[in-house]
């Protein structure tokens, strides 16, 4: 378990950054907190032929609320995401998300622009930037350009982002009046990826469900949105015949593939018991 | 001071037998500072990567090394052909495992490979990262044979034969027919039966396998630096394959990252080391990686059992009758074999009851899969929870509690010493008491009127109890009868040195469970020193007596008993000295605190710095027929009986999610019966962590073939491991039944944890699913497999 060997570089800002990407070409990748990279290398998995560090670029960290925005820099930390106050109040669903990334120790290194880049279907920021309808921002050698959620990822480990391309940051709405948040994943154990996940998010405005955003994760190569329970749930008040309706509906919007301990049946049932628990919890408020 | 009842020895005024010590060794653990293989650096040391089949059965047609030879810093690229004349191969059997049969095997492929990881190729480099560089190199030509992957297929005619030369893939079969099983049956109130499923898993040491290897030609010399259970059987395994005199080879193992029966074994790619040191003249390194550990460090488990019991209306057990089919690898592992498992499950299922009809077949199959063999607790998970499941089910239909079921059927108080009907003895066992006091420690009656109230608000919550035997402290019985060179005695030196301290040179090992401290504490008893002055050398086949190190639960057992018994008679020879010069009779000295006392009224006489000076520098004051002799060596080799049976009561208390298949771990209990308890810590961190690697392959661990014999989940990403936030709380009792085979009157702690927990979870899940009439015995229990079973997937 040794990585073969790479060139490395360290930019020191963004242009840097991109200078060093078109440089070293196709090969190179860019690495942030390597939570996800370094063991990719060591296991011989990826044999970038360089590495450009991104760890110093000052202007992709931090978290900033813009009016309705929630800006968050891609080499924002798990960690940091956890303890911000700001991100509890006006974006919930991820304060709920982040102690189900991981443990401590790669929480503290991992970013949350490492891990959309990365896009694995079991990672817990792509199920949210889609509920919550996020917007990415990517820099490439022309400028920069904005990509919502639901165009970025675009199947196993692959997103929007071009090999000469960084991203940058991403931009979350803020909560607004009368929505909600609930996140819940089943885990074999504390800190695996899921088995199955759902980010929720809705407007629950005296007892009735509008805007349902059921992002389920885990399911398919990336994460989905539920639409059509999401629609059975639309003007509805929570009760156990809408509960079930809504997790009938989910085997039209699910056609989850099996992995190395769930089968796809096991996982459909498993996503209808978080649906049905999630929506408690939605309507519990 | 120990505030234990008096027993002989043990019971000395300044004793630490009974006592929680500080482990001597955890500073120096704690901060880095162990001394590890991977920490060593030898001038002109290689490394070495192997180039590992992708296969699980094929022929290798060719091998091309040129490219990788190519690569600068590779020194040479190694294959079968370059070491057929420097050693010789291995067959894995014994002969008291009446039929055992397995393959020659040998270091590298040798034309073919028997399952995906055997080493094919070697690549010895200045670097590892070069090393593995030039292993993807290695261009290797396969002809992809068969595979035979399903062991209830692989006696079957149709099957391929995995190695021609053997005539079918059986290596071991042992049956047992004791007293009349079939009229039991006949006559039984009721049957329980079951095919239990004992999934495949392996050892996940916190330290990877890691060996150099230095062989110095010029005074035909080869030293082991390994993490290993046991040096002195290494040191014969290498010089008898190596063609070197056994006086020539020295093994030193330092500080070893935990060994569950990983490190005991014979492994191909280190017995490369061994011949390319030989071939090279200059150190060897291997460090087994994570990935290549999955695919070889040996496996464990990997049973299917049909079996069945019969109960009479009393709930008494009648019959037990069994079908065991064990896979195992291509070969059967050296020099322990892969028979031992299924031979401890014939031996040990029942054992702590009663009944006289017994019968059990158990088939050891080849597969090409990675390697099996003894994993801690060796056959014991299998065999208790085998008759653990049975009984609670005779209990449900019955209508009697599992408590009062397995007291209705443990062996009597006053009928021992028995012989089981398998042929196993027992010397004395104490499974009432161990039962009594757990249902005392986990509020039994509690815990079962929680459990009513919650089911009625839809909560599921189940105990599951188990009890059961565990060999421990073997005599020579277990291998030494078959023909293996593992020593089942052990000894120990004990010197004074002239300060006043003593240090003590054992031949068991300290694989990270305390073995330093535990004889540390029984030399300073016996000898009358304060511990901070003891210092205990292990691992160096050098300079400790010749000894069988870690394994079989044997540590404390055999090499504690050779402690006390050095340390005895070394306090006899210090007291003869401490008479001479204080003209005084041995007999009315002692030794207390490191200094040389009255033994009636306790008042100091001398210090023993100060007899160590003068034995040591002024023996010219002494009288001419005195010469103090103040090194001691004793042994000590367990007889009487060909194994120290323990016994201990578990029981463990689950949640189950319906909804889900999840399964929470709530609390845990063990009663134990090590005899002689000498540091109640150190039993309980055994038990703890042995209970937490039988929760793990119960509810987490298993080694996912695919039909075609790939691991799946070789990584750490995939393969789960038990974890601390899963664990629950273990809360640990003890009983103690001193065992009369030694003096020390200790039995082994080390592998119970891991016997019972896998049938305690078991039984817990079935018991929380008790209303849904279902029977899980399908290990791991994943949720899906729980959901499965309720018909809900
Ligand atoms: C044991 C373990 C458990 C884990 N469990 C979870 C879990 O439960 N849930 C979860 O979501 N994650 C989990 N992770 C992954 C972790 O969250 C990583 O931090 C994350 O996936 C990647 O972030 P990183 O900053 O470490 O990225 P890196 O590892 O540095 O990079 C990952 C990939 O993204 C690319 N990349 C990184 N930053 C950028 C950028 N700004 N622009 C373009 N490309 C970029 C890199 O080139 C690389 O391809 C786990 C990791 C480990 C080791």
């Amino acid at each position: 378990m040794k990585a073969p060997s790479f060139e490395y570089a360290k930019a020191e800002s963004v242009d840097e950054a991109l200078e060093l990407l078109g440089r070293f070409g196709d090969d190179a990748k860019v690495i942030a907190g390597g939570q996800s990279l370094v063991p990719a290398l060591n296991m011989r998995l990826a044999g970038p032929s360089a590495l450009i560090d991104i760890g110093a670029i000052g202007e992709l960290r931090g978290i900033k609320l813009d009016g309705a925005v929630m800006r968050i820099g891609a080499l924002t930390r798990h960690c940091e995401i956890m303890a911000s106050g700001e991100i509890a109040r006006h974006v919930p669903l991820l304060a709920k998300a982040v102690p189900n990334i991981a443990h401590e120790a790669i929480r503290n290194r991992g970013t949350i622009g490492g891990s959309l880049a990365n896009a694995d279907p079991a990672a817990e920021w792509p199920a949210c930037s889609l509920a919550l309808g996020a917007v990415m921002e990517i820099a490439g050698q022309n400028g920069r350009r904005k990509v919502s959620a639901a165009d970025f990822f675009q199947g196993y480990y692959t997103t929007a982002i071009e090999p000469d391309e960084i991203l940058i940051a991403i931009e979350f709405p803020v909560i607004s009046a009368d929505y909600r948040s609930a996140f819940m994943e089943l885990s074999r154990r504390k800190g695996d990826y899921a088995m199955v996940g759902l980010a929720a998010h809705a407007r629950v405005s005296g007892g009735v469900f509008n805007d349902v955003r059921l992002s389920f994760f885990n399911v398919a190569d990336r994460p989905v949105l539920a639409v059509s329970a999401a629609a059975v749930l639309e003007g509805k008040e929570m009760s156990v015949q809408a509960v079930e309706q809504a997790q009938q509906a989910l085997g039209d919007d699910l056609d989850p593939l099996g992995d190395l301990y769930c089968s796809p049946e096991y996982k459909i049932r498993l996503a209808r018991v978080l649906t049905g628990r999630v929506l408690s919890q939605l309507a519990a408020g | 001071m120990s505030d234990r009842p008096g027993i002989s020895v043990l019971d000395r005024p300044n004793s630490y037998i009974g006592r929680t010590v500080e482990r001597p060794n955890a500073r120096r653990l704690v901060q880095g500072r162990g001394a590890f293989v991977d920490d060593m650096k030898l001038p002109r040391m290689v490394h070495l990567a192997f180039c590992r089949s992708p296969y699980a059965h094929a022929e290798v047609v060719s091998i091309d090394k040129a490219e990788a030879e190519a690569l600068p810093g590779v020194i040479r690229v190694v294959t079968m052909e370059d070491l057929k004349d420097i050693m010789t191969p291995w067959v894995g059997v014994l002969d008291h495992l009446k039929g055992i049969k397995s393959a020659e095997q040998w270091p590298l492929a040798n034309g073919k490979v028997h399952w995906q990881g055997e080493p094919v190729a070697a690549v010895v480099a200045t670097s590892r990262a070069i090393a593995e560089d030039a292993a993807d190199l290695v261009m290797v030509e396969y002809n992809e044979l068969p595979p035979v992957t399903d062991m209830m297929t692989a006696l079957d005619p149709e099957t391929p034969v995995i190695h021609k030369e053997l005539g079918d893939n059986l290596c071991f079969e042992r049956n047992v027919d004791e007293g009349d099983v079939d009229k039991a049956f006949a006559e039984a109130a009721f049957v329980a039966e079951e095919t239990m499923r004992f999934n495949r898993h392996t050892g996940v040491t916190m330290e990877p396998r890691a060996i150099i290897c230095d062989y110095n030609p010029a005074d035909e010399v080869l030293t082991l630096h390994m993490a290993v259970q046991c040096p002195h059987m290494s040191k014969n395994l290498y010089a008898k394959h190596l063609g070197l005199d056994e006086n020539k080879v020295r093994v030193i193992c330092k500080d070893v990252g935990g060994s569950f029966g990983i490190k005991i074994h014979t492994y191909s790619d280190e017995m490369a080391a061994g011949a390319i040191t030989v071939l090279l003249g200059r150190p060897v390194k291997f460090v087994a990686d994570r990935l290549e550990s999955f695919v070889t460090d040996i496996h464990a488990r990997d049973h299917v059992v049909k079996a069945r019991m019969a109960f009479n209306a009393e709930g008494e057990i009648t019959a037990l009758d069994m079908d065991d089919v064990t896979g195992i690898g291509p070969y059967s592992v050296y020099p322990r074999t892969s028979g031992i498992e299924a031979n401890q499950v014939v031996n040990l299922t029942g054992g702590p009851y009663k009944h006289r009809n017994y019968r059990c077949r158990a088939r050891v199959v080849f597969l090409n899969k990675n390697v099996m063999c003894q994993y801690r607790g060796v056959g014991h998970p299998i065999a208790v929870a085998i008759a653990e499941h049975l009984i609670d089910r005779g209990a449900v239909a019955l209508g009697l509690d599992p408590v009062e079921i397995r007291h209705r059927n443990f062996i009597p108080d006053d009928a021992y010493p028995y012989t089981a009907p398998s042929g196993a003895i027992y010397e004395r066992q104490s499974h009432h008491q161990c039962l009594d006091k757990l249902v005392e420690m986990m509020d039994y009656k509690g815990l079962r009127a929680e459990q009513a109230a919650l089911r009625e608000k839809g909560i599921y919550r189940g105990i599951g109890f188990v009890s059961l035997v565990e060999v421990t402290n073997p005599s020579p019985a277990f291998y030494g009868v078959g023909g293996a060179r593992i020593a089942s005695q052990d000894g120990c030196t004990i010197r004074l040195d002239p300060t006043g301290g003593i240090t003590c040179i054992t031949g068991v090992t300290e694989q990270g469970q305390g073995t330093e401290t535990i004889v540390a504490q029984i030399a300073a008893s016996a000898v009358g020193v304060s511990m901070d002055n003891v210092r205990v050398i292990t691992g160096d086949t050098d300079v400790v007596p010749y000894g069988g190190g870690t394994w079989a639960s044997r540590g404390a057992g055999i090499g504690g008993e050779a402690a006390l018994q050095a340390g005895k008679e070394l306090r006899k020879n210090i007291l003869k000295v401490a008479a001479t010069i204080l003209q005084s009779d041995p007999e009315a000295l002692d030794i207390r605190d490191g200094a040389i006392i009255d033994a009636d009224t306790g008042t100091e006489r001398m210090p023993l710095s100060e007899l160590g000076r003068i034995a040591y520098f002024r023996g010219d004051t002494l009288p001419h027929d005195v010469q103090p002799e103040l090194v001691v060596t004793r042994h000590f080799v367990s007889r009487g009986f060909p194994f120290v049976f323990t016994n201990a009561a578990h029981a463990c208390h689950v949640e189950v999610d319906i909804e889900t298949g999840m399964v929470k771990l709530l609390k845990y209990w063990v009663v134990e019966d090590c005899g002689t308890v000498i540091n109640p810590l150190l039993v309980e961190e055994q038990t703890r962590g042995g209970v937490v690697q039988g929760l793990g392959p119960a509810l987490f661990e298993e080694c996912l073939y695919s039909d075609e014999g790939q691991l799946q989940n070789g990584s750490m990403a995939d393969y789960l491991v038990p974890m601390a936030a899963e664990m629950p709380d273990i809360v640990v009792g003890h009983v103690e039944t001193p065992t009369a085979t030694s003096e020390l009157g200790a039995k082994g702690v080390g592998e119970a944890g891991t016997a019972g927990a896998p049938g305690a979870v078991m039984n817990a899940i079935n018991d929380a699913l008790g209303s849904f009439n279902v029977s899980l015995a399908d290990m791991p229990f994943t949720p899906e497999k729980v959901l499965r079973a309720l018909g809900k997937v």
